[in-house]
């Protein structure tokens, strides 16, 4: 019987030779990823309550990156109770203020196809660009991880998006995702979205996870990337070994698709996401007239060493608008050493950009950089629902760095073709 | 788990979890957070909402961030049922996990605001007293029932490591 990449994770993942969709399975979780917003301080008094502790602290992730830096009594006070947490249950994987927890887990190679991971966070989603099957879950079905080592799962259906052909100049990742999830819409419940064609098999890891990441806008259970050279070349450049059989987590060839859509890398524009949906997308030339009072970089999904060098391809040698602001907020510290050690954050800092600490930052109106009544931003970040970046007046405008770095120049929406002749 | 009777409070397509649970509140107790409920598309949803009252949704209700606390806001709020044509996959597993029934409802759109309903969860029997009609629709799933029954996840292990099965 033919499956696809999905169900031979989940099968995997449950005991069993074969699931289809449809089905609901109990599976064994081999990773699973906590965050200072819905981990420690959600989970640990639930433990109490229940007088346990956790199945397995090696299985365990944890990172701060929703209130880092503490910026008030109740910001330090999460990120305190988080450290005890680490300490009580002696999770040795903790990263605590090294960067956001999603682009921390990549860093660190935690991630090997066919892995069966699940995380308190909805971009979770990120992680399937290893080949693993990664999904978000609620803090309180965490709990339940985290007590059990075990959640149920619905097999879910696949849709097969395939990309060809080579991106033009200012196109991204990011353009992808924001015209598929009009092209697709954005209710996708029990499906898993399976990315492939030689497109996604040209990008970097750092922009597969753009694909996945935002299969979590896209409604879907998991996004996921059959794993090849680029994968593995990660996991051992991260100073992980791949296992044996990595490559071996493939879809079937006649593998049972719900629908497959293929679509050409080269007549992609870039494009931008209306506020408040990321489904309201259209190219870009819709928006040009939209004045911008702040562009911001940041996120899991866009502010990676690769999305500020897409930034520092268009500033280099100009000046952000006067009347406009340009916030920076660097994915991880990692990022941090590798835009200073390549001179990147030096071209950002030149052009006018504001730089920002690591973390999640403004993107879910946690930390700095958030949004007055009725002021207009340009985001990388990967939502722009009603109230997400702080005043329910305000409006978000989502689009790849390259197009919030050309939006920083001209001080309203603006093609960044423009700027990367 | 027996039949709820309260009044509807009726919202469209793709309401997400941000406008149910702002992270602006975040840090604030839920009895802050839950005044803001819906704020974004109903200013006066949180004020007005009673005990034992019912929301009835269009499609993909709770898409968006797996914050636990928008269902934790609407339970605050004393919503006792959740009526969509469809739900974001996170959220319809938080509000179950909550103990809140949350039932697939494809009618949605004739139930007007204010109607009251009576909605047997398990039957997946939903009685409009106000209009008159009655609809069935599929019960609460199999393999959750019983989660459910016991009031939530939380309930649920208590019971489960009390038999020793954890």
């Amino acid at each position: 019987m033919s499956v696809t990449l999905a169900q031979k994770i989940l099968a995997r993942a449950a005991g069993r030779d074969v699931v289809v969709p449809g089905e609901i399975v109990t599976c064994n979780v081999d990773l699973a990823l906590l965050l200072d917003s819905g981990g420690p301080r959600r989970i640990w008094p639930r433990l109490k309550e229940l007088g346990v502790g956790v199945w397995d602290a090696d299985r365990i992730v944890l990172c701060t990156d929703h209130f880092t830096p503490a910026v008030d009594a109740a910001s330090a006070a999460i990120l305190k109770l988080t450290r005890e947490f680490a300490a009580e249950f002696g999770i040795s994987r903790f990263y605590d203020m090294q960067g956001i927890g999603h682009v921390v887990l990549a860093e660190q190679g935690f991630l090997q196809p066919g892995m069966f991971a699940c995380g308190g966070d909805s971009h979770s989603t990120n992680g399937g660009a290893f080949g693993c099957y990664m999904s978000g879950f609620g803090a309180i079905e965490m709990t339940g991880v985290v007590v059990t080592g075990e959640i149920w799962m619905p097999v879910p259906d696949t849709i097969r998006v395939n990309w060809s052909g080579d991106f033009t100049v200012g196109v991204a990742a990011k353009d992808i995702m924001l015209f598929l999830c009009r092209e697709l819409g954005v209710e996708n419940a029990g499906r898993a979205i399976e990315y492939g064609g030689n497109t996604v098999r040209s990008m970097p890891m750092n922009e597969r996870v753009v694909l996945t990441n935002m299969a979590a806008e896209l409604g879907a259970e998991t996004g996921i990337v059959e794993p090849d050279a680029t994968t593995l070349d990660a996991i051992r450049a991260a100073g992980q070994e791949p296992a044996t059989d990595a490559l071996d987590w493939r879809s079937d060839a006649d593998a049972p698709y719900l629908s497959v859509h293929d679509y050409a890398a080269p007549a992609l524009e870039p494009q931008v996401a209306a506020p408040h949906s990321p489904a309201n997308s259209a190219p870009i030339g819709a928006f040009e007239h939209v004045s911008v009072d702040q562009a911001y970089i940041g996120a899991c999904v866009g502010a990676k060493l690769s999305d500020l060098h897409m930034v520092a391809d268009v500033l280099r040698g100009r000046t952000v608008a006067r009347g406009t602001r340009l916030l920076i907020a660097p994915a991880s510290n990692r990022v941090i050493a590798a835009a200073t050690a390549d001179g990147t954050l030096q071209v950002l800092t030149d052009a006018g950009a504001y730089l920002l600490p690591t973390g999640c930052g403004a993107c879910a109106a946690l930390g700095a950089g958030i949004l007055a009544e009725d002021e207009v931003c340009i985001s990388s970040t990967n939502r722009n629902f009603k109230g997400r970046m702080g005043a329910l007046s305000a409006e978000v405008y989502l689009a790849s760095p390259y197009t919030v770095a050309a939006a920083a120049l001209a001080g309203r929406i603006a093609d960044p073709r423009e700027f990367l002749a | 788990m027996t039949a709820r009777v309260g009044r509807a409070f009726v919202f469209g397509d793709g309401v997400n979890t941000d406008v149910m649970a702002p992270g602006l509140y975040f840090k604030e107790p839920m009895e802050v957070m839950a005044r803001h409920c819906m704020a974004a598309i109903d200013p006066e949803f949180a004020a007005t909402v009673r005990p034992g009252d019912i929301v009835v949704a269009g499609r993909n209700f709770g898409i968006g961030s797996a914050r636990e606390q928008a269902p934790m806001a609407l339970q605050h709020l004393g919503i006792g049922v959740i009526l969509a044509e469809s739900f974001g996959r996170i959220f319809y597993r938080n509000a179950l996990n909550f103990g809140i029934p949350a039932l697939v409802f494809p009618p949605a759109s004739e139930i007007a605001a204010g109607d009251e309903l009576r909605v047997d969860p398990v039957a997946g029997l939903v009685e409009n007293l106000t209009g008159g009609r009655t609809y069935r629709v599929a019960g609460l799933p199999e393999h959750l029932m019983a989660m459910v029954a016991a009031g939530g996840l939380m309930p649920w292990l208590q019971q489960r490591i009390a038999r020793g099965e954890i």
